[in-house]
């Protein structure tokens, strides 16, 4: 079991290869993105994450398909979210898509919640920007209990009431699906995720190490408040983004007309700039040892570790390359580098293992399906 | 003696500029003015040509690099501005707008600002009006009642029989701008942003606020 998992994170964008001007088809985009989920785990990665879009040139609307499809086909890496928007999405479907997930997979799931960050697809989903994080702390609040309660009386301001519902299938062992919350710059957020005691992941790609640092010990300092653990036993994820070849120069060269016109970034602050401003690197693996080994002194200890590796047209065959990079040099002396000095009562990353055991530990925490064996009803709709 | 800062956000395109030449008298106008209601002032000063790559950058991805950053933080914790624009094609420059188009939601709400705007003539004058009001309403800040327009023919008129109107010799408009904010500042309890990171709303009041 890893004190930290270090896994890639895609946005799943179809994006025209610079230097070659070709565009993959969403169908190329789709199996390029089901070819890089295998070989992370190939390469010994512990996490694929995959985010979601409802919008071109973005192809994953669809998480808990591509997840499945993924788990199918590998036997140990564990496949999350990056973000599942708990705004715009039925807190009740993602209960239900998410434990179907739980089952197939044997537990070798979790997922993060964000917000999304498309205006349009608010409305398009019949939702209100201007309510984002009412929505979130609403939806969020019925999910919580639909995999915590087996039968749900709920009303709320954004859906439909519930009557006696029971979300199927219950979680796994009786023990939810672990969460994290992903926020950028929302003080709310991050005071959502440590009322909960969930994950809070600071997607830091495009942001100065001082802001994810005040947002990581907001969040620590309100996850002790609220009587989960101490601070530094908060479970606390980053993103990163990479590009490298053995030799630092070679890397920069190729990595270049990428960056000069990546969707977002592109056109924007020179390679140099962005490099010193985010946590994107460009060189070689050594590189980004030193760069990601010293994350924690501004964090602390944390859990889990993002890489962005697939993104702004870059071919599958690089995509790979940079794995057997990120998997065979830089993650093996990275995770030696962090477990030194890491104080035993930090917190592990949280696996469905540990928090079945966790459970087990605690008798009142015990799940014990409250359903009538005779009438398959629950008690509380049988009384 | 009670202590403000100002911020003086200065837009203009050439070194030297006539821009910040206007900044730099509603300044000096604004301190000598805030010194004789007891205040001691704080200035700093924001050129905005020097953030004008890290600006497009910024609207390009969302990050503020370094100088920016400090610039914008600068603007909301202030406890007045002086804004001070080129006219361009009948409004303030683009450069200007970038800036104030980055600024966090609510950071100017309530804050005094004085407007000044420099052109080659005085036909530009409205532009004040017509075009730098609007937009700090928007952003609600508190504009003075005088805007200080100088045309290049201003740097050297000294007197109102030098000017074409009846609004005062450059000097004139200058002062009377300088009194009018120096007075809300004073009047003013130091700015304070509040800082959601240090005290966050706890979530049981978020959940109540549903």
């Amino acid at each position: 079991m890893p004190q930290m998992q270090f896994g890639i994170f895609t946005v799943g964008d179809v994006t025209t290869d610079p230097v070659t001007g070709r565009t993959p088809s969403e169908a190329e985009r789709i199996k390029a993105t089901v070819a890089i989920a295998k070989h992370a785990e190939d390469v010994g990665l512990d996490v694929f994450a995959t985010g979601e879009h409802h919008n071109p040139p973005f192809v994953p609307s669809s998480p808990t398909t591509l997840l499945a499809y993924v788990a199918a086909q590998t036997e140990r890496i564990l496949l999350s979210t990056s973000t599942t928007l708990i705004t715009t999405n039925d807190p009740v479907k993602i209960a239900e898509d998410y434990a179907y997930l739980q089952h197939l997979t044997d537990g070798r799931m979790d997922l993060m919640m964000g917000r999304g960050n498309t205006g349009p697809v608010y409305p398009w989903f019949g939702k209100d920007i201007r309510q984002g994080i009412n929505l979130a702390i609403e939806n969020y609040a019925l999910l919580h209990r639909l995999w915590r309660e087996d039968v749900v009386d709920w009303e709320g301001k954004f859906r439909t009431p519930l009557q006696s519902f029971t979300a199927t299938p219950r979680p796994l062992d009786g023990v939810p699906p672990f969460v994290w919350h992903g926020s950028i710059r929302s003080p709310e957020i991050a005071e959502q995720a440590a009322y909960y005691g969930d994950g809070f992941f600071h997607n830091n790609i495009f942001w100065p190490i001082e802001h994810t640092q005040q947002m990581v010990e907001l969040y620590r300092r309100r996850f002790e408040h609220y009587g989960h653990g101490s601070a530094d036993q908060a479970i606390v994820g980053l993103g990163g983004q990479v590009f490298m070849r053995a030799n630092s120069q070679d890397a920069k060269r190729e990595f270049r007309p990428y960056f000069d016109n990546a969707p977002v970034y592109g056109h924007g602050p020179s390679m140099e700039e962005f490099t010193a401003q985010t946590p994107l690197t460009v060189g070689s693996p050594q590189e980004v040892i030193d760069r990601y080994a010293a994350m924690r002194d501004h964090v602390g200890d944390y859990q889990r570790q993002l890489f962005l590796m697939d993104h702004a047209g870059l071919p599958l065959k690089t995509v790979l390359e940079q794995l057997d990079l990120l998997g065979g040099e830089v993650v093996p002396v990275l995770r030696k580098e962090l477990a030194a000095g890491r104080p035993a009562h930090v917190p592990d990353a949280p696996t469905h293992a540990a928090r079945v055991a966790a459970a087990g530990d605690r008798p009142e925490a015990q799940r014990a399906h409250l359903v009538d064996d005779v009438t398959g009803l629950s008690p509380e709709a049988a009384r | 003696m009670t202590r403000r800062t100002l911020a003086v956000v200065s837009s203009g395109l050439r070194e030297p500029s006539s821009t910040r030449l206007l900044a730099d008298r509603l300044t000096a106008a604004t301190v000598r003015e805030l010194g004789a209601l007891g205040v001691e002032a704080d200035v700093e000063v924001v050129e905005v040509r020097l953030l004008a790559h890290d600006l497009t950058n910024m609207l390009l991805t969302g990050l503020a690099a370094g100088g920016l950053r400090t610039a914008l933080d600068t603007v909301a914790r202030a406890d007045g501005i002086i804004a001070v624009t080129p006219v361009f094609s009948g409004s303030y420059s683009g450069l200007f707008k970038s800036f104030f188009d980055v600024t966090e939601q609510g950071a100017l709400a309530g804050t005094p600002v004085l407007l000044g705007a420099t052109a080659g003539t005085p036909r530009h004058s409205l532009a004040i009006d017509h075009a730098m009001r609007p937009l700090f309403a928007y952003l609600r800040a508190l504009t003075v009642p005088t805007g200080v327009f100088a045309a290049t023919a201003d740097f050297g008129a000294t007197s109102p029989q030098d000017v074409s109107d009846e609004s005062g010799a450059l000097d004139q408009r200058v002062d009377r701008g300088a009194r009018e904010l120096a007075a809300l500042v004073a009047a003013r309890e130091p700015s304070t942003p509040a800082d959601p990171f240090a005290n966050p709303t706890s979530f049981e009041d978020l959940l109540r606020g549903l």
